[in-house]
């Protein structure tokens, strides 16, 4: 790679938006700005909220994934989900008002912006880089352009370690929908005296379904596919492994799918809790 | 589409100096592909019209071209799959320095392929001088060796195409050369350091075009270019490892 640009007399670069391309190559950028900024946008709202994230309605116990684990609940608020209790007294002050959301997000809202195909979807559509395949970029950057060899995008290879956290929230949010399918009501809504009956309530299918398409994004990663065999030269006798790195391969292949489902059915989650929460719907009791 | 249904071509002419497009009016039938409409055009109406061919099959990956702005071979894209109610541009790829009208100077590709670590295997297994390979050891490397070297990849990829990193990236079409090399079952030579630092991995940042343009649908970036990146982790940036590493070295071939 001796060669510079300037020895090979290059075309001049394309300007901002500069192609031939027909139709609308436009739109899966587009669509991808409009969807993952919505939901930064509502999952940030819903964090902020601090209330309304758990449900006991018609004797469900149903908890949105957006606050799942309750490490500690909010102020004034018993969920009987919270690990250690009532919010911190040792919450500083001048920050906003205390919201278990605060101090879980952070794990799968790091694992999605680490992932290898969010990665790829954002930059093209939250920063033209470009803005479509053989569609020109913004001319600022021009030879600056440092992409993932540098500061702050080399950070991205920390993407394993989140995935570590997500895989660990998969058993959290499964157990959350075990949890879901117990009531202390009947479905004729009289009262359980003792202890729970199991049940399904359309928020048991929203929270049941929740893990299981996250489980289909996070074991789909590239780096679990790495990790579990990826990384392997030859695979002749270490069955288990290969057959590891097959089932993930499998689910990889499909990872921008199970990326939106998954996102979208997570915010979906909140939005079901929330409602019920708030008396907006009540939650209906299939049997 | 219509028996002799006149479509009109929009050609970029010129050398790297200059070039302008200019429009030629063809009769197309069913089952043309763009290199057939082009070579009409040469004898019809243009026949000093450079273009570089050979194969017409999808196998040499001669005739790469810009076809209504996305990289393509000319002998694959048939008439029928692109829209001919208005005309159809064609340009050559325009990563690389133009020679004349669609043919580009690709000669950096080689001389990029030229640095890369080759192949070393381990000790032969038998006294033939012959090895002993499982299909599921190699499969992963055959995935890679279907590449025609069509440099369609290159072309599209932006950190070239619009940042013009020749000096410092190698590109797709040579990562998953790398990639290839790399996890082969008897290679036993170590390229992440050179990946890193002189074919400079990071600068992909995995915009999947490669993957979408590749004639040979190989699955250039899930399955070459984001493994290569985790090896690069493990060598480099992962302490824990690092940490395993101490306890159980890495072996290779």
């Amino acid at each position: 790679m001796s060669q510079t640009s300037a020895d090979l007399s290059l075309p001049q670069r394309p300007a901002l938006g500069e192609t031939k391309r027909r139709g609308a190559w436009w739109l899966p950028t587009l669509l991808t700005f409009l969807g993952l900024g919505a939901f930064i946008v509502y999952g940030t709202w819903a964090a902020f909220q601090g209330a309304n994230y758990f449900t006991h309605d018609g004797g469900a116990d149903y908890l949105s994934p957006f606050y799942s684990p309750v490490i500690f609940d909010a102020p004034g608020i018993h969920s009987g989900h919270s690990w250690f209790g009532d919010a911190p007294a040792w919450w500083p002050a001048f920050l906003p008002s205390f919201s278990p959301a605060f101090l879980i997000l952070w794990a799968p809202g790091g694992f999605r912006f680490t992932c290898y195909y969010y990665r790829g979807a954002y930059y093209k559509a939250f920063w033209g880089d470009p803005p479509a395949c053989a569609v020109g970029e913004p001319g600022f950057r021009g030879t600056k352009y440092r992409g993932e060899r540098k500061f702050p995008l080399i950070m991205q290879n920390i993407h394993r370690y989140f995935l570590y956290v997500a895989i660990a929230f998969l058993f959290i949010l499964a157990y959350d929908a075990w949890r879901a399918m117990w009531f202390s009501q009947a479905a004729d809504g009289t009262p359980v005296v003792d202890g729970k009956v199991f049940g399904v309530g359309i928020g048991t299918i929203v929270l049941t379904l929740n893990p299981i398409l996250l489980g289909g994004y996070t074991l789909g990663c590239h780096s679990l596919r790495h990790l579990v065999g990826g990384g392997l030269n030859r695979f002749t006798g270490r069955p288990v492994r290969k057959k590891a790195h097959d089932c993930v391969s499998c689910l990889n292949r499909g990872h921008m799918r199970w990326a939106w489902a998954s996102l979208f059915w997570v915010g979906f989650a909140d939005v079901y809790v929330r409602l019920c929460a708030s008396g907006v719907i009540h939650d209906i009791r299939l049997f | 589409m219509p028996e002799g249904t006149k479509v009109t071509f929009r050609v970029s002419r010129g050398d790297a100096q200059s070039s302008e497009f200019k429009d030629y009016t063809t009769e197309v039938t069913a089952g043309m592909v763009v290199l057939d409409a082009i070579h009409q055009i040469q004898a019809e109406s243009a026949p000093d019209l450079a273009c570089r061919w050979n194969c017409k099959a999808g196998k040499c990956g001669s005739c790469s071209a810009e076809i209504n702005g996305m990289p393509k071979l000319m002998c694959m894209t048939r008439m029928d799959t692109i829209d001919t109610t208005q005309p159809v541009t064609v340009e050559p790829m325009r990563t690389f320095p133009r020679i004349r009208d669609l043919v580009t100077n690709v000669s950096w590709n080689y001389e990029v392929k030229k640095k890369i670590k080759p192949f070393k295997p381990r000790k032969p297994d038998a006294e033939d001088g012959s090895w002993r390979m499982h299909q599921e050891d190699v499969e992963r490397s055959q995935e890679f060796r279907k590449c025609i070297e069509c440099f369609l990849c290159q072309d599209v990829c932006h950190v070239l195409r619009d940042h013009h990193k020749h000096a410092e990236f190698a590109g797709p079409r040579f990562l998953i050369h790398t990639a290839q090399l790399e996890m082969h079952p008897l290679d036993t030579e170590d390229r992440l350091e050179q990946l890193k630092d002189e074919q400079n991995i990071g600068y992909c940042n995995i915009t999947k075009c490669c993957t979408k343009v590749c004639p040979e649908h190989i699955t250039i970036t899930d399955n070459a270019i984001i493994p290569l990146k985790e090896r690069i982790v493990d060598e480099f940036y992962d302490p824990l490892t690092k940490l395993f590493r101490i306890f159980k070295p890495k072996k290779k071939g």
